[in-house]
């Protein structure tokens, strides 16, 4: 009785789990043959609207050059997100074992995040070589995060484990190794997660930003350059790499959070019970 | 009744004297607070919840500082924070769960700075001794309440501590882990001779435990009055259904009945 109910519970679980794959597909399929459709029967210039199956020509077509543009992209937005990560982090150390350094360094933190990073650019290329300028504009959008975040973890410690490492007389940078960081992980990972995602926003808004001065080479940059071309298939194509980059950079750290906690953190446990 | 035990009238091992302890928000934790912990005894402080009894073993583990008064530490050597010569149980068995029951009970030594193949024969033997063998590479995780608390006990014993302070360390766990618990702590007791305070606010656990019950009434909290349980050890489950178990009880709950009723009403 009892293994047939979990057996019909699991036949369930499976047939939901497909469904979540099946639907965002069929959904996927059913706007793209409206779209073809559409633009077939109406007759719309691709200048205007291209049909998917002509993005996807262009995708093989212009392939050399998107796929250089993406890497450009992709180094820069790694670049921005490795920066962010060490940043975010070492600043959360540093403010945690400094009350001074934090009280006179965080508000400026927050007016880096806070300052819409549109804006930012501009001055920044000013000041910058352009490849410096889109680096810094990644940092400064992915590593906030990462800063509150880890924040939050480095103050998350077990009380009673701070006392325990009292009692044993440990060092300070015992604390922080064997204790704090180790607390600060799930957080940590938290942040990382999100400052992905961010430092291609920011690698892609400072590409924008650096191709109308007149120089890039990255996929932000094609997507300028091609519509004032009114080249709108490669602009779709460029589009379409970069959500498929953003898409693959989420899940990688998914995949790292997962892999890292697996066998300790609740966030990971939940779904074997 | 007797106040004092014959069993163990060695010179103390660490005193309080006239403590009080005041807490930031104005509240009188303890005053006037007397007690000696004598070498060698299993000592219960039996107390109603929130009478300051862990408040008071913090201050003999040096976490908490008093606020008057003094901690007296007569042996040859003061036993200060950091020199692992008291090991202390939490309530929760407050174990890393990032890192495995081998490296959870290998923590003291890591931070003393012990050499690994020293510290990896002394965590073996004590999860030996815990009756955790096999389990060194198992996650907190994956363990019981019973099983943890006995990691944390682990840990707590690694150091070779002279005293071992724990804090109602077994008031989570269901009576039969409960009783296993017990048992298995007077095993350790008696095995390694060390002293051991323990807090609980269970007559049935402390009377089957100690040697000597330190009751303590609250608001503010202080000793009330002292037992001594001078039933032999080794004790076991006779002992637990014995006239004489069931005489201590009664004085016991007599005892804590009035020290709750002497701290006033809520």
């Amino acid at each position: 009785m009892n293994a047939l109910a979990r057996g019909r519970r699991s036949s369930r679980e499976r047939r939901e789990q497909a469904l979540r794959i099946a639907l965002p597909i069929a959904v996927l399929l059913i706007v793209l043959a409206l779209w073809e459709l559409a633009v077939r029967i109406g007759g719309i210039p691709p200048y205007i609207l291209p049909a998917p199956s002509l993005i996807i020509q262009t995708i093989i077509a212009d392939g050399k050059l998107l796929s250089q543009s993406l890497s450009v992209t992709l180094i820069t937005t790694l670049e921005g997100f490795l920066l962010a990560a060490a940043g975010g982090v070492g600043l959360a150390v540093l403010f945690n074992q400094s009350r001074l350094v934090e009280y006179s360094l965080y508000p400026y933190a927050v007016v880096l995040q806070v300052t819409p990073i549109v804006a930012i650019a501009p001055l920044l290329l000013v000041y910058l070589p352009q490849h410096a300028a889109v680096l810094v504009c990644a940092w400064i959008v992915a590593f906030f995060p990462v800063l509150a975040n880890t924040t939050l973890g480095l103050n998350s410690v077990d009380r009673n484990l701070v006392d325990l490492f009292a009692l044993y007389g440990a060092s300070r940078g015992q604390r922080l190794w064997y204790l704090k960081l180790p607390s600060a992980l799930p957080y940590i990972l938290g942040g990382l997660r999100i400052a992905g995602g961010l430092s291609l926003i920011g690698a892609v808004v400072a590409e924008i930003a650096a191709g109308s001065a007149g120089a890039g080479s990255g996929l932000a940059y094609l997507i300028v350059e091609s519509g004032y071309r009114l080249n709108v298939p490669r602009m779709f194509a460029a589009l379409i790499l970069l959500s498929v980059a953003g898409i693959v950079i989420f899940y990688a750290l998914s995949l790292v959070n997962h892999l890292a906690l697996r066998r300790w953190h609740e966030s990971a446990l939940a779904a074997e019970r | 009744m007797p106040p004092i035990a014959d069993a163990f009238p060695a010179a103390p091992l660490v005193a309080l004297r006239d403590v009080g302890k005041d807490f930031a928000n104005g509240t009188r934790a303890l005053a006037g607070l007397d007690l000696e912990v004598r070498k060698g005894e299993f000592l219960a402080l039996l107390g109603p919840s929130g009478c300051g009894k862990s408040t008071a073993l913090r201050i003999i583990a040096g976490l908490s500082e008093p606020t008057e008064g003094t901690v007296e530490w007569p042996a040859p050597t003061t036993p200060i924070l950091g020199e692992s010569r008291i090991g202390f149980v939490f309530q929760e068995p407050t174990l890393m769960p990032w890192a495995s029951v081998l490296e959870n009970v290998m923590l003291p030594l890591k931070i003393k700075g012990t050499a690994m193949n020293e510290a990896a024969d002394r965590t073996a033997t004590v999860l030996d001794r815990v009756g955790l063998r096999g389990f060194a590479q198992a996650f907190p995780r994956e363990l019981s309440g019973g099983m943890r608390m006995r990691v944390s006990i682990a840990r707590a014993l690694v150091t070779e501590p002279q005293l071992l302070l724990m804090d109602e360390p077994f008031a989570a766990l269901d009576e039969i882990t409960r009783f296993a618990l017990n048992d298995d702590l007077l095993r350790m007791w008696q095995a390694l001779r060390t002293t051991i305070v323990f807090v609980t606010h269970s007559v049935f656990e402390s009377v089957y435990l100690s040697s000597r019950i330190a009751v303590m009434a609250p608001r503010p909290g202080r000793i009330f009055t002292e037992l001594a349980i001078d039933a032999p050890y080794p004790r076991d489950s006779s002992f637990r259904l014995s006239p004489e178990y069931g005489a201590f009880c009664r004085s016991a709950s007599v005892a804590l009945g009035q020290a709750t009723a002497a701290g006033g009403a809520w």
